[in-house]
């Protein structure tokens, strides 16, 4: 890649971040939650678009990932009495380690069956959320209270329960994660992932590690989703296992798809795109997932390769 | 009751769920073994076909068989024609690509889910089974229905298995499963094998639907559970492998009937399940009966 195609990214990915900086302050009161949320999925879409879009690994276990940095936050918080940094390491560790374990196991396999052995185990960590009900309190979960989730930084206190400081904190997290995959996917690194996409054994014969590889892959996917999953406990202070459910492994699968796989700012036009469409039609009608699934079917239909995929395909080839 | 006949109830139970399980998942492995389609949308099949069938036999009065014979003949011939379809509107132009059906079989879950929650309602009800004896075994009295259940599937799989190593439909279609190129040059219509196989696979989900009802009721969110379920069993199973999905079947159907009755915790006999499963498969990727893929 030449130098002005490449400066020509990185001004388009800071410009957009200025445009959602410059968004934080026009967008009116409500737009501006949703948008809060829809950065922090767009993190835990982006986390899957690596393995999916990047490595063409399948999971659909991925809420497990999420949910590791929801409890691997949530309890230490609201248990033990971690402060906010503390707890939201813990989280991305949490969801880190278990990547590393299940990746180790589950890349054994390929294609269909480890769509199913994810989602096997993703199964297993809902359940497990079921079943320390003293500590998690199963489907109900726990409401982080607003005093504990505040930072301190010398005397000006950050309440995460704050609409604009909330905006600017998912926007920070949303940033570095993007910038990040950016970073990482023009990397020998990212190259080598799309090499396995398009052919693995090829690239094993030219004496890649491929195994090494998608595992590396798999941590870095569960990283991010991790770190989606501690933000969005915190932020919102709300931790239960309907996150966890099989429904939460589907929807980043959808957001990535829908956005564009393989593209770096598709998970987030997905993500903000299904939330949209799900806000406007249950507005409209009480059978408002009708209206979401004929959307999905006409977005497949019409955009096969996602939003931006499409976008990418006929008009900007550039894109990364 | 002793420990052997909780035993052999706890697996008579599990041979039901096991039975009707053995027909979704083949529809299931059907569909995607011919047309290398996961159809998400299998659970919803499977309650459309329940719906239809309360909302049939509701329809007949007289002697509750009349309204269930009638629910079986027309609950996969409704079901077969809503898959055959969506199978013609949507996966063909979809050029039957992995991901895009994923995301378009999400969406008839979700459009059909809708539609059932809209006109059916929230509530669970009850199907009148045609026939229900109660047979009288040393320990406890059986429902006699439910051994029918199991007798109806085991002659339906024998069925599928007949057309499918027996008759000419069943050539084509494993023709196209192992070549549809090769198979579209020897003139054989992929396409409409195509959205046979798939509205095929849907009334096998129907069917074993209808047997269900009448032990468990129709509700609108009743196609979850078995998904996954069926989703287990064709990978435990191997791919196109009609002996072990039975097997599968068997063999989750049984763990499930089993783990509900005799365990203390059934959450955490169910992660100890779901773990045991995932790592057979993680050390035989290939399933129980599968070949390693081509």
């Amino acid at each position: 890649m030449n130098g002005t195609a490449s400066a020509r990214v990185w001004l388009l990915h800071l410009a957009f971040i200025a445009a959602l900086v410059a968004a934080g302050f026009l967008l009116p009161d409500y737009h501006r939650g949703v948008f809060s949320r829809i950065l922090v999925l767009a993190v835990f879409a982006m986390g899957y678009n690596l393995l999916l879009g990047y490595c063409g690994l399948l999971s659909l276990g991925h809420a497990m990932f999420f949910a590791a940095g929801l409890y691997g936050a949530g309890l230490p918080l609201y248990h033990l009495g971690w402060g906010v940094p503390a707890s939201f390491l813990a989280g991305v560790a949490a969801g880190g380690g278990l990547a590393f374990v299940v990746g180790a196991l589950a890349l054994r396999t390929v294609g269909v069956a480890f769509m199913i052995v994810t989602m096997m185990f993703a199964q297993v960590v809902y359940l497990t959320t079921l079943y320390f009900t003293t500590w998690t309190r199963g489907e109900e979960g726990l409401v982080l209270p607003p005093a504990a989730r505040r930072v301190g930084f010398g005397d000006t206190v950050l309440s995460l329960s704050d609409p604009t400081s909330r905006y600017a904190i998912a926007l920070t997290l949303f940033s570095i994660v993007l910038l990040a995959m950016l970073r990482l996917v023009r990397s020998p690194f990212g190259r080598t992932l799309a090499g396995i996409r398009e052919n693995e054994e090829r690239m094993r014969m030219l004496g890649y590690d491929t195994f090494r590889a998608k595992l590396s892959a798999v941590v870095v996917s569960g990283l991010a989703c991790a770190a989606a999953g501690a933000a969005y406990g915190l932020l919102f202070g709300y931790v239960g296992s309907g996150f966890a459910s099989i429904q939460y492994s589907i929807l980043p699968l959808l957001w990535v798809l829908v956005g564009g796989a393989a593209t770096t700012l598709g998970p987030l036009l997905g993500t903000a795109f299904m939330f949209y469409v799900i806000d406007y039609a249950s507005g409209l009608t009480t059978a408002w997932l009708v209206l979401v699934g004929a959307a999905l079917i006409f977005v497949v239909l019409f955009f096969p390769k996602g939003i931006l995929g499409t976008v990418r395909e006929r008009w900007l080839k550039w894109l990364p | 009751m002793g420990f052997g006949p909780l035993l052999l109830l706890a697996s008579l139970e599990g041979l039901v769920t096991a039975a009707t399980l053995a027909l979704m998942a083949l529809g299931l492995s059907l569909v995607f073994g011919v047309m290398r389609v996961v159809n998400v949308a299998h659970g919803e099949f499977f309650m459309l076909g329940a719906v239809v069938a309360w909302a049939v036999s509701t329809a007949f009065a007289g002697h509750p068989a009349i309204g269930f014979t009638a629910a079986l003949l027309v609950a996969p011939l409704v079901v077969g024609a809503v898959a055959f379809l969506a199978e013609r509107l949507v996966l063909k132009r979809l050029n039957y690509d992995p991901e895009a059906t994923i995301v378009a079989t999400i969406g008839l879950l979700y459009i059909v889910q809708q539609l059932a929650l809209t006109f059916y309602g929230a509530d669970a009800r009850p199907v009148q089974p045609p026939f229900n004896p109660r047979i009288q075994l040393p320990w406890f009295g059986y429902s006699g229905y439910k051994l029918g259940v199991i007798a109806a599937a085991g002659v339906l799989l024998a069925g599928v298995w007949f057309v499918l190593a027996r008759t000419r439909a069943g050539l084509v279609m494993r023709a196209t499963q192992y070549d549809a190129e090769t198979a579209q040059a020897f003139g054989i219509p992929v396409g409409r094998v195509y959205a046979g196989v798939f509205a095929l696979g849907a009334m096998l989900a129907a069917v074993a639907a209808v047997l269900v009802v009448p032990v468990s009721q129709a509700h609108y969110l009743m196609g979850r559970d078995p998904l996954l379920l069926s989703f287990v069993v064709v990978i435990i199973g191997g791919l196109g492998s009609l002996r072990g999905t039975v097997v599968a079947a068997l063999l989750i159907g049984l763990s499930d009937g089993i783990i509900s009755t005799l365990f203390f915790s059934p959450t955490l006999a169910k992660i100890l399940a779901t773990l045991l499963v995932a790592l057979v498969l993680v050390f035989r990727p290939q399933g129980l009966f599968g070949t390693a893929a081509r």
